[in-house]
């Protein structure tokens, strides 16, 4: 396979990045330049160069420590990188608040789902619901037909609308799974930051969550982390591979498993 | 509004209607047929002051998750304000300007002698009835805020911030009770007259007072309900479950918890308000940091996160505290002493927290009827 056919060929970041081409926002909807990550002397991350392209379904795969949380932190806020800038939208995004970057439009989804336990499914849905961020319009406002709606339509998507009244610590592990990746759908961020959405769900779960994911291609800029190599298949997508904080290899999956370096890191030698 | 929200709000309705007959029917019908004394009236009006308090406590503990050690010292300064009023309506004899409650302790400067006293400023707004009862419910809603201010938006959170509470708490009992401060000292506030015209051993005026104060809890909960079934609510209920996650969807929960820790702070003033002109007195250990954990007993004792609870609880446990604080005797043998009163609180708080974690509003009665479920 030639490397001008490959749809999901690696990127040579360091050309397009906003310093070195003023139109990097034309292509790039996020992009990360000399990011340093550095906790107590340890340095979890380290990119020179690395973006996401609009409109793109990227997965990021890497072995146990190799950065990958760390950089959906970095991306949402939740931590301040050490050094480098962060460009979202055509924008330096850096020191901005989690708050501030939520509502430039870069929506999460954590490792292990994060459900508000006491509302039900359908308040859980309702509080993701775009626009709804300001306290005062909160005490009087109330949903529309449309937004229930549109919140039913989600939840049958995921097979949740039975459970739409139903307290969100009585759903089990694959649907609140499913509530955290819908609300991110519903609350429809530029960005989406799916963090192992597969994790500890079974094998037909998985299936439907790639759909779900692979429903968003197109219009949706989504990265997703994951480990499981099968949903990583079902998601044929641009796959870049994390390893020590760096980038060490980028391309199909296919491509990517042929890589020596990856092999070295994944079974160690 | 969903099916599961519209239950909790009949349940809530019920709960109001329930509590308004009581208070507004049965207890008006027991003192005009003469079972129930002024005296018990009294007593009742002022325990639904603590209940005010506690309504707006189990607002931020029990929904927002926010522990603080300090709705005393709102409720105090509340009833300080009222206090400043009535004061005022008992003017010295020496001088006529400053109220004779100032008098007791007055700091004088150098040089300044008896009869040349001056008013300090800050009481001159509470010459004013509506300014008072403004002020008396505004300026601990703005400590409150300024309270969140400093702990919500530096992210101090549980724990930490029930110390930061308890601390300011210490401080401004402090502060209260230094003479210089023109507010009494540990005397407090206590040569009153006359309230609104009525004489303040007016059984009229105590009536009223406790008419005036079932009115005002009503008017709480049925606000407080209507918050927490909104979506303000459950955003709050969000800030309670997980705070961080709020944040990723581009709330700032920082200011849902101080609107509602101000509020919560701006309805123990109006408990405070209330209380003095049934009370009659206020002083600083009204503020001591054991008043403010008691609060909590009374919220944890009742049902957290309910706001009937939170009334039942004050309720509950003020009468017991009322009656078991006198001595009982059978025959000559005195069976209960005053004394042991701080130990059957700690048990009941223990044991609530044991047997009925959720309070004693959520008891399943067995003789009661249970509603079916309807619908699956």
């Amino acid at each position: 396979m030639s490397e001008s056919t490959d749809a999901f060929a690696a990127i040579d970041y360091p050309m397009e990045c906003p310093d070195v081409n003023s139109l990097w926002d034309k292509r790039f909807l996020l992009a990360l330049q000399n990011i340093t990550a550095v906790f107590d002397g340890f340095k979890a991350l380290d990119l020179h160069a690395f973006a996401i392209e609009h409109n793109e379904l990227r997965v990021i795969i890497g072995p146990n420590g190799a950065g990958k949380t760390t950089f959906c932190d970095i991306v949402s806020g939740k931590t301040t990188a050490t050094t480098g800038q962060v460009y979202f939208d055509g924008q330096d995004i850096t020191t901005l608040s989690e708050m501030a970057i939520a509502l430039k439009g870069v929506g999460r989804k954590f490792q292990t789902p994060t459900v508000y336990d006491s509302l039900t499914t359908f308040e859980n849905m309702e509080l993701a619901m775009p626009g709804n961020q300001n306290p005062w319009r909160n005490l009087i406002h109330k949903h529309s037909k449309a937004d229930r709606d549109k919140i039913f339509h989600q939840l049958e998507r995921v097979r949740l609308a039975d459970d739409a009244h139903t307290p969100a610590k009585y759903l089990s592990h694959g649907q609140r799974q499913w509530l955290a990746i819908s609300s991110l759908i519903l609350a429809g961020p530029k960005l989406l930051l799916v963090d192992e959405p597969a994790a500890g769900l079974t094998d037909a779960e998985t299936v439907l969550t790639a759909e779900l994911l692979l429903e968003l291609r197109g219009d949706h800029t989504v990265v997703v982390i994951e480990h499981d190599m099968d949903f990583v298949r079902q998601l044929d997508a641009r796959v870049t591979v994390f390893n020590e904080g760096t980038i060490l290899a980028e391309g199909s999956l296919d491509t990517v498993r042929e890589n020596e370096e990856v092999k070295e890191a994944y079974l160690g030698r | 509004m969903s099916e599961f929200n519209q239950t909790s709000l009949d349940r809530a309705k019920k709960h109001l209607l329930i509590l308004a007959v009581i208070g507004l029917g049965l207890v008006p019908l027991l003192y005009f047929t003469g079972l129930m004394s002024i005296e018990t009236v009294n007593m009742l009006g002022r325990y639904l002051c603590f209940a005010i308090v506690a309504v707006g406590l189990d607002l931020i503990w029990g929904y927002t998750g926010i522990l603080s050690l300090c709705q005393a010292l709102f409720f105090t300064v509340g009833a300080y304000g009222m206090g400043m009023y009535m004061a005022h309506q008992y003017p010295s004899a020496d001088n006529p300007s400053i109220p004779q409650s100032l008098y007791v302790v007055f700091p004088y400067d150098v040089g300044q002698g008896k009869g040349e006293e001056i008013l300090p400023w800050f009481w001159w707004p509470f010459k004013f009835f509506p300014l008072a009862v403004l002020l008396s419910i505004l300026v601990p809603c703005f400590i409150a805020a300024l309270i969140g201010l400093g702990g919500f938006f530096s992210r101090v959170r549980g724990v930490y911030f029930a110390i930061l509470t308890q601390a300011v708490t210490v401080a401004a009992f402090l502060f209260f009770s230094n003479n210089d401060m023109f507010l009494c000292g540990t005397n407090g506030l206590s040569q009153f007259r006359t309230f609104l015209g009525f004489d303040l051993g007016d059984d009229k005026l105590k009536f009223i007072m406790y008419i005036v104060t079932a009115l005002s809890l009503l008017g709480v909960l049925a606000l407080c309900q209507y918050i927490v079934h909104s979506r303000f609510g459950r955003i709050l209920i969000a800030v309670r479950d997980a705070e961080p996650a709020l944040r990723f969807q581009g709330y700032k929960p920082h200011h849902f918890k101080m609107i509602a820790f101000a509020f919560a702070g701006g309805l123990a003033g109006l408990g405070g308000m209330l209380y003095t002109p049934q009370m009659q007195i206020i002083t600083p250990s009204d503020m001591a940091p054991i008043k403010s954990i008691l609060i909590v007993v009374w919220v944890a004792v009742g049902g957290r996160g309910t706001l009937t609870g939170a009334v039942i609880g004050a309720l509950f446990v003020n009468l017991i505290y009322s009656w078991l604080t006198s001595p009982i005797t059978i025959g000559s043998v005195q069976v209960w002493s005053p004394d042991y009163w701080p130990i059957l609180l700690g048990l009941l708080f223990i044991s609530v927290v044991l047997v009925i974690p959720t309070g004693i509003v959520n008891i399943k009665l067995p003789f009661l009827p249970r509603k079916k479920e309807v619908n699956s």
